[in-house]
């Protein structure tokens, strides 16, 4: 009997497992880091903190060359509602504002810091004491405290978390999802976070919970990962939290917002609406640990869980990373690149992007290093599109990839509009189904930023 | 037999139903369109490049014979001449307000040679989807992509990818400065500058706004903004803004000084006789 059903019969009785209504794909799900205690690294050499690694406007830097800092110190401020603030990720001199190339290999505007030691700012509580006395703080309290601290919605969009805590007029979510899904094949880092942090990343959903006065709220995770799940819920029956587990079924992109709110939920968000026009608002797991961090301890957002994995990576590590530390850094810490690599992946194989510059500094939602060998590295060759409908049929937003490929190669941008391509969320279902190889969302995203205009 | 007899008489009295019905819509709801139109599309070239500003020729026509001047309505192709004849057959007068001969070109000589490739980019063959994943397969985020946008978009094969530096080559005969290129090259590379008194011109061919070492490394092509054009150029030419250098083509007189000052080679000369072949 495998673990799924097993789950299934002891745990949830008959019920049906939730899950999204339609298309997905079922990608394997090579977990090979899952057995891997988090570690920690402290950099070494220098970090490079991006003044623009959100959604929003870039930080304004507060620091200037020369300036000594100690970990956790704000070094730029946001810049509007829309923006988020940046912290010291390490001790030491600040020795330029400067372009520093990104992932893609461009220069944007970041803070790079010479590291010197580990010196802590004051007031920040580094015990590993769980502070789980939530009652004397007010949702206006725990939103300051988030913005402070520089929270992004760490699932990857990088949204900043305050924005999201503060739903517009006239909208209220009722229920707070925690989005620990963690579909993309091989990452572990939200699972660690759940085995070795989980009672602390529930006080931190119950305090995103109060923050938006939510009366209901759940926790999504997929039946991959039945140890987390158990582990959960032991937490929440000993202590009594209000809030569920609820496990759903395993299919990809499950922790896509929209999607998740439809599985957990059962209501669907409109076409280019955002989760709360659904009455929901969908947080990250690894968010919730920063946030009970943030609040509880007073710890601004400056390390993130990051898994480093692969078919031939020498270790398969997860690891507390201070952000800005550079991508060479912690591969060679963690073992160095294999050497049948053919191309690294920053984040899930998904929706990962390949490495173009591996000195490229790490930000807030990094997720992973994920070394791809040389004989899977790269697309096979392209052919016909032959109208299968298989695109079609993956697409969890209902849309027609083939179709909206044909008008953005053709230029035909204003029937892009009606065929609805501002939906497609960049899952990747389709290209991933295509038996032909075209490359689908390449051309989709073209055609994304072509409507923008 | 019988069958066909039937089909055979039924469709020929459908069509002859058809034809009549088409007839009188025809004559019911005929436009009367001015005939001049026609007559100066058959003047243009007629490729609809765009190059005018229009949406093709038929606008370009269309707006010829509405506008009362001729002001604004110039056809970049045909040129002068075509622009007179427009002008004499619509009996309008200011016409070819003819602007100089331009012509396209290609700002980047980071060739294969001078410009290592550093990563091997295996992803759909378009400079805009490459240009928007990435700084490209080479350390120069500024330079030639090198998959062909503008190819696929010149209406008059005047550009092709030349597979010894894979970079654009520009056919100056074939070349009528529409802009298509220009509009299509998602990193800006293609400028129409002016095509010169027989076809002489100096350009720099770069435009990496990196400062001077990064962009050298990346490319031993690049400009690296060490303004010694700018200091030997007596006509106040050359400006250097963001790390690059530019020629404005307006000033430029063609004394030939600076193409010998760059280190780099960036500053690149055509049209010239070769050297040697002076006085």
């Amino acid at each position: 009997m495998s673990v799924f059903t097993d789950i299934r019969r002891t745990v949830y009785g008959k019920e049906r497992l939730r899950t999204f209504s339609i298309g997905g794909a079922h990608p394997p799900s090579c977990k090979l880091a899952a057995q891997s205690a988090t570690e920690e690294m402290i950099p070494e050499g220098t970090v490079s903190l991006f003044l623009g690694q959100h959604i929003g406007a870039p930080a304004v830097p507060v620091v200037g060359k020369g300036e000594r800092v100690k970990t956790g110190r704000l070094v730029a401020k946001a810049n509007g509602f829309v923006s988020a603030n940046i912290h010291s990720s390490v001790s030491g001199t600040v020795l330029a504002v400067e372009p520093v190339a990104d992932l893609a290999g461009r220069r944007m505007p970041a803070i790079v810091i010479q590291v010197e030691g580990d010196e802590w700012e004051e007031g920040i509580d580094r015990t590993p004491d769980i502070a789980n006395d939530i009652s004397a703080i007010d949702a206006a309290t725990i939103i300051r405290k988030v913005s402070d601290a520089g929270i992004v919605g760490l699932g990857g969009a990088a949204f900043p978390t305050h924005v999201k805590l503060s739903p517009p007029q006239g909208k209220r979510a009722r229920t707070l999802i925690i989005n620990a899904a963690e579909c993309e094949p091989y990452l572990t880092s939200d699972y660690r976070v759940m085995l070795e942090s989980g009672e602390q990343a529930i006080i931190g959903a119950l305090l995103l919970q109060r923050a938006l006065d939510a009366p209901e709220a759940f926790i999504g995770i997929e039946v991959n990962k039945p140890e987390a799940i158990f582990h959960l819920q032991k937490i929440i029956r000993e202590r009594g939290y209000s809030i569920r587990v609820v496990p759903l079924r395993q299919r990809y992109p499950q922790g896509s917002e929209k999607q998740l709110v439809e599985a957990v939920a059962g209501r669907r968000v409109p076409s280019m609406g955002l989760p709360v026009d659904a009455g929901a608002v969908v947080q990250n797991i690894g968010t919730a640990l920063a946030v009970y961090e943030a609040v509880q301890k007073n710890k601004p957002l400056i390390d993130n869980c990051i898994t480093i994995t692969g078919r031939s990576a020498p270790r398969q590590v997860n690891a507390m990373v201070r952000v800005g530390t550079p991508l060479s850094k912690i591969a060679a810490w963690a073992g160095g690149i294999p050497s049948d690599t053919g191309k690294i992946v920053c984040g899930g194989p998904m929706m990962g992007k390949a490495v173009a510059n591996i000195d490229a500094p790490t930000v807030k939602t990094t997720a992973a290093i994920l070394y791809i060998p040389e004989r899977e590295a790269l697309r096979r060759k392209e052919s016909n599109c032959i109208r299968c409908a298989r695109c079609v049929r993956a697409c969890p937003m209902g849309l027609e990839p083939y179709l909206l490929i044909r008008l953005t190669q053709c230029g035909r941008y204003d029937e892009l509009q009606t065929h609805r391509t501002y939906d497609c969320i960049e899952c990747g279902c389709c290209l991933y189904s295509c038996p032909a190889r075209v490359p689908l969302l390449d051309y989709i995203r073209i055609g994304k930023e072509k409507i923008k205009r | 037999m019988n069958t066909i007899i039937i089909s055979v008489v039924t469709l020929s009295l459908l069509a002859v139903v058809l034809a009549g019905a088409l007839y009188v819509v025809a004559q019911r709801f005929h436009v009367e369109d001015d005939g001049r139109i026609d007559d100066v599309e058959a003047l243009l070239p007629g490729v609809n490049c765009g190059g005018c500003g229009f949406a093709g020729c038929r606008a370009l026509a269309e707006a010829a014979v509405r506008r009362p001047t001729m002001e604004g309505v110039y056809c970049p192709v045909g040129g002068g001449g075509v622009m007179d004849a427009v002008a004499a057959l619509l009996g309008k007068a200011g016409a070819a307000q003819a602007p100089e001969p331009m012509l396209a070109v290609v700002r980047c000589a980071g060739d294969c040679t001078v410009r290592p490739r550093t990563n091997r980019y295996d992803g759909a063959a378009s400079c805009l989807v490459m240009h928007r994943l990435y700084k490209g397969d080479t350390d120069c985020a500024y330079g030639c992509a090198g998959h062909g946008d503008c190819v696929r978009v010149c209406a008059f094969d005047a550009l092709s990818i030349n597979p010894a530096t894979s970079l654009p080559d520009v056919r100056n005969d074939r070349c009528t400065a529409c802009g298509a290129c220009v509009r299509a090259c998602p990193k800006g590379l293609i400028e129409l500058r002016r095509r010169g008194p027989k076809g002489r011109r100096i350009f720099v061919a770069c435009i990496n706004r990196d400062r001077g070492g990064t962009a050298r490394r990346a490319c031993g092509a690049a400009c690296i903004a060490c303004i010694k054009c700018q200091k030997v150029c007596a006509f106040e030419a050359i400006t250097i803004d963001n790390n690059v250098a530019y020629i404005d083509f307006t000033k430029c007189r063609l004394c030939r000084k600076c193409p010998g000052e760059c280190p780099t080679g960036a500053i690149r000369e055509a049209g010239f006789p070769p050297a040697g072949m002076k006085g």
